[in-house]
C-alpha cells in the first residue's frame, strides 16, 4: 500500500486509463495549460497534448453536450465541471440528456462519459460556490452518481466509471483534495454501485459517504472513548443505491445516524432514513437521526459558514441521542 | 443529376407528405399521444440536406424530425409503429414522436429540448475530428433555437475548434408562434453566424434541388477543412407547430401564399417540364407513397405494446452486470 493524495489518487486514476485506452480524453475549463483549478490535471497536457487534454471555452453547457456527442460517436470522454454549481447552467445536458437518451432511444444510443466535478462548503466562497447538491443529481434514474470518501475509493471507482457504458457523475470535494489514505499498488478498481463498510463496530449504524467519511471516523474514534462502536457503511454511490451492507449492518445494531454535508430537507439522508423504515422497520429501536447541513445558503463569515456546516461534533451528539 | 436521383426525391417527400396526413388523422383519432408536429411544407429541407450527404455524414435534428427520418431510411412502418408507441417503433416506443433515431444511419435524433442538441452535434464533429474520420455533422434546428443559449455556445466551441458541423437553421418563420421579429435582435438569422465569423449562406427551402446542390457544396467546403459553416434555409409549415395550435399569430391568407409555392407541387412541375417523368410515372410513386403508408399503419396497429418488463430495461447499458 501507499499512502497518497485525494488529488494523487485522482490524477493517477485519469493518467492510468488515457495510458490505457486512446479513447479516452478530457475537456473542461482550464484544464490543459492551467493544469486543472484543483491540480488535477498537472502534467497532463504536456504527456497528452492539446487534443486529449483539451481547454474549452467557459461554455458548461457545451462542455457536456460536446462530451455527449463526443461518447455517441465512438469517444470516451470525462468532461470536467470546475464545481458542481456550475453544474445547474448544463442542467439541462446532464439530467435531461445524459441520462435519458439511452433509455429514450431504447437502448440505440451509448454514453460511456464521466462527468468531475467537486463540491463542498468551507472555503468562504459564500452561497453561490459552495454547495453540496448531490442529492439533486441523484433524484435522475439513467444517471450514475458516484462519490468517493476516500484516495482509495476515488481512484478505483473513477477508474470503473471510466470504463463504465453508461455516463457517470463523478461528484469530488473541494476541500479534501489534501486528505491522505492508504491506496493499493498498482492496477485495480472498486465496482460501481456497492456501499462499504468502512469501520466496524456492534452499536450504531452510521451511513454517510464523501468528506463525511473522514468524519465519521473521526467521530467513531471519540465516541470509542466512550465506549460506544460505531460501523461506518460508506454509500460511495448515490445512484444506483446499494441498501444491502446499511440494512445488514442496521440489523445489527438496530440503531442509525446518516451524515451528510448537503441540506437535510428532501437529502441523502432522508432516502436512507426512509429505507430503513421500509426494509427494516421491525429491527429499529429508536429514531434514526440525521446530520446535515442548516437550512441557509451558505454564508461568507468563517464563523457562520462553519456554524451552518456539519461538524465532527454534531455526529457525536447525534450518535449519543440515538443510543441514549 | 440522373433521372432516378429525382424521382427518388419526389418519392421521398411524397412519401413524407403522406404519412405526415395520416398521423394527423391517427393523432385526431386518438392513436398518438403527446405531441404531434408536422412537417408538412418543408419537406424538401430535409429530402435536400439528406440527400447531399455522405454515408459517412451524421444528422442530427430538433423534434419536427419524422421528415429526416424517412430521408434517412427508416421504413415508414416503423416510424408509424413509434408514433403508436410500439415495440417495433425505431425507439421500442419509448421515445415517440420527438425521438426517432437510428445510430445505424447516423441519424441521431429527434430531440425535444430546443437547442439541446446543437452542444451534442458539436460533440459528435469533436469526436470525428479527433479520429480523423472526414465526416461532417449536419445539425438542423428552426431559427427559435439561435435565440437561447445553447446555440451561442455550441457554435462558438465549433468555430473555435474548426469542426467539421453545418448549422443548418430551418427558418419557418415561427418559434411556436412568434416570430423573429418580435423574438430575435437581428432580423436576419444569418448575421447572428457572421458574429462567430463562420461563413454563411442561404437558399430557398421550397426547393429541393437548390437546398441539396447548396448543401452538397457546404459539405464539400467543410469537407475540405474550413470549418464550421451557416446554412439558413428559408422554408414555411403549412399546419400549426402541433396539433391544436389555434394559428393566431398568422393568416390563412399568408399560409395559401406558400402553399401555392409548395415544395411538392413546385417540383412536381419541374418535372413533367424538364421530361424527367410524365404524369403516369409520378402517379405511380404517389400511390406507392400511399400504399406503403396504410402498409405502415397496418403494421404499426398489429404490432405488440411494449411488455411490462420494458418499463425497466435499457436505463443503463450496465444493468445486468450490476444485477
Amino acid at each position: 500500500m501507499a499512502i497518497i493524495t485525494m488529488r494523487e489518487a485522482i490524477s493517477q486514476a485519469l493518467w492510468e486509463e488515457m495510458e490505457r485506452d486512446p479513447k479516452v480524453f478530457i475537456l473542461g475549463e482550464e484544464v490543459g495549460v492551467w493544469g486543472g483549478t484543483y491540480a488535477v490535471t498537472k502534467g497532463f497536457l504536456d504527456h497528452f497534448g492539446p487534443e486529449r487534454v483539451r481547454d474549452t471555452p467557459i461554455s458548461e453547457a457545451a462542455i457536456i453536450g460536446a462530451a455527449i456527442g463526443a461518447a455517441l460517436n465512438g469517444l470516451r470522454p470525462i468532461a470536467e465541471l470546475m464545481t458542481i454549481n456550475f453544474a445547474f447552467v448544463a442542467m439541462d445536458h446532464i439530467v435531461n440528456e445524459a441520462a435519458k437518451l439511452h433509455y429514450m432511444f431504447n437502448g440505440q444510443f451509448r454514453l460511456p462519459l464521466v462527468i468531475r466535478t467537486p463540491g463542498g462548503g468551507g472555503r468562504q466562497l459564500a452561497a453561490t460556490h459552495s454547495q453540496t447538491p448531490d442529492a439533486i443529481f441523484a433524484h435522475f434514474p439513467g444517471l450514475i452518481v458516484v462519490a468517493p470518501g476516500t484516495p482509495e475509493d476515488a481512484k478505483g471507482l473513477l477508474k470503473s466509471a471510466i470504463r463504465s457504458e453508461d455516463p457517470v457523475l463523478f461528484i469530488e470535494n473541494a476541500t479534501v483534495y489534501q486528505q491522505r489514505g492508504e491506496v493499493p499498488e498498482g492496477e485495480f478498481t472498486i465496482p460501481i454501485g456497492k456501499s462499504k463498510v468502512q469501520r466496524e463496530g456492534k452499536d450504531v449504524t452510521l451511513v454517510t459517504y464523501s468528506k463525511m467519511v473522514s468524519y465519521s471516523l473521526q467521530a467513531a474514534t471519540q465516541l470509542e472513548k466512550e465506549g460506544i462502536d460505531v460501523e461506518i457503511v460508506d454509500l460511495r454511490t448515490l445512484r444506483p443505491l446499494d441498501m444491502d451492507p446499511v440494512i445488514t449492518s442496521f440489523k445489527k445494531t438496530n440503531h442509525a445516524v446518516i451524515a451528510e454535508e448537503g441540506w437535510k430537507s428532501y437529502g441523502v439522508g432522508a432516502e436512507i432514513a426512509a429505507r430503513i423504515y421500509e426494509e427494516a422497520f421491525d429491527y429499529l429501536d429508536a429514531p434514526i437521526k440525521r446530520v446535515a447541513q442548516k437550512e441557509v445558503p451558505l454564508p461568507y463569515n468563517r464563523r457562520l459558514e462553519q456554524l451552518a456546516l456539519p461538524q465532527v461534533d454534531d455526529i457525536v451528539n447525534a450518535v449519543m441521542e440515538v443510543l441514549k | 443529376m440522373e433521372k432516378s436521383e429525382h424521382l427518388e426525391l419526389y418519392r421521398q417527400m411524397v412519401l413524407i407528405r403522406r404519412l405526415e396526413e395520416t398521423a394527423a388523422e391517427l393523432y385526431q383519432k386518438g392513436e398518438i399521444g403527446g405531441f404531434l408536429h408536422l412537417y408538412i411544407g418543408q419537406e424538401a429541407v430535409s429530402t435536400g440536406v439528406v440527400a447531399a450527404r455522405q454515408p459517412q455524414d451524421h444528422v442530427i435534428t430538433a423534434y419536427r424530425d419524422h421528415g429526416v427520418a424517412i430521408n434517412v431510411g427508416i421504413p415508414c412502418k416503423v416510424v408509424l409503429a413509434e408514433l403508436l408507441g410500439k415495440t417495433t417503433g425505431c425507439s421500442g416506443g419509448k421515445g415517440g414522436s420527438m425521438h426517432l433515431a437510428s445510430v445505424e444511419k447516423h441519424f441521431w435524433g429527434g430531440h425535444a429540448i430546443v437547442g439541446a442538441h446543437l452542444p451534442i452535434a458539436t460533440g459528435l464533429a469533436l469526436a470525428d475530428q479527433m479520429e480523423k474520420r472526414n465526416a461532417v455533422t449536419m445539425c438542423m434546428f428552426g431559427e427559435g433555437a439561435t435565440n437561447i443559449g445553447f446555440f451561442h455556445e455550441a457554435i462558438n466551441m465549433a468555430k473555435t475548434w474548426g469542426l467539421p458541423v453545418l448549422w443548418i437553421c430551418e427558418n419557418n418563420r415561427y418559434g411556436m408562434g412568434t416570430s423573429p421579429e418580435r423574438a430575435s435582435a437581428v432580423s436576419e438569422i444569418i448575421q447572428k453566424a457572421c458574429g462567430y465569423g463562420m461563413r454563411a449562406y442561404d437558399v430557398d427551402g421550397m426547393d429541393v434541388i437548390a437546398v441539396k446542390n447548396m448543401v452538397s457544396e457546404r459539405l464539400e467546403d467543410i469537407r475540405a477543412g474550413n470549418g464550421p459553416q451557416f446554412l439558413e434555409v428559408c422554408t414555411y409549415r403549412f399546419r400549426g407547430h402541433s396539433m391544436g395550435d389555434p394559428e393566431r399569430y398568422r393568416t390563412k391568407e399568408e399560409v395559401q401564399r406558400f402553399v401555392d409555392k409548395g415544395p411538392i407541387d413546385n417540383y412536381r412541375k419541374y418535372l413533367l417540364a424538364e421530361g424527367i417523368s410524365d404524369e403516369a410515372g409520378l402517379i405511380a410513386i404517389e400511390e406507392q407513397a400511399l400504399a406503403e403508408v396504410e402498409d405502415g399503419v397496418k403494421f404499426a396497429h398489429e404490432s405488440p405494446a411494449p411488455s411490462d418488463e420494458a418499463l425497466f430495461e435499457n436505463i443503463y447499458v450496465e444493468d445486468a452486470e450490476r444485477g
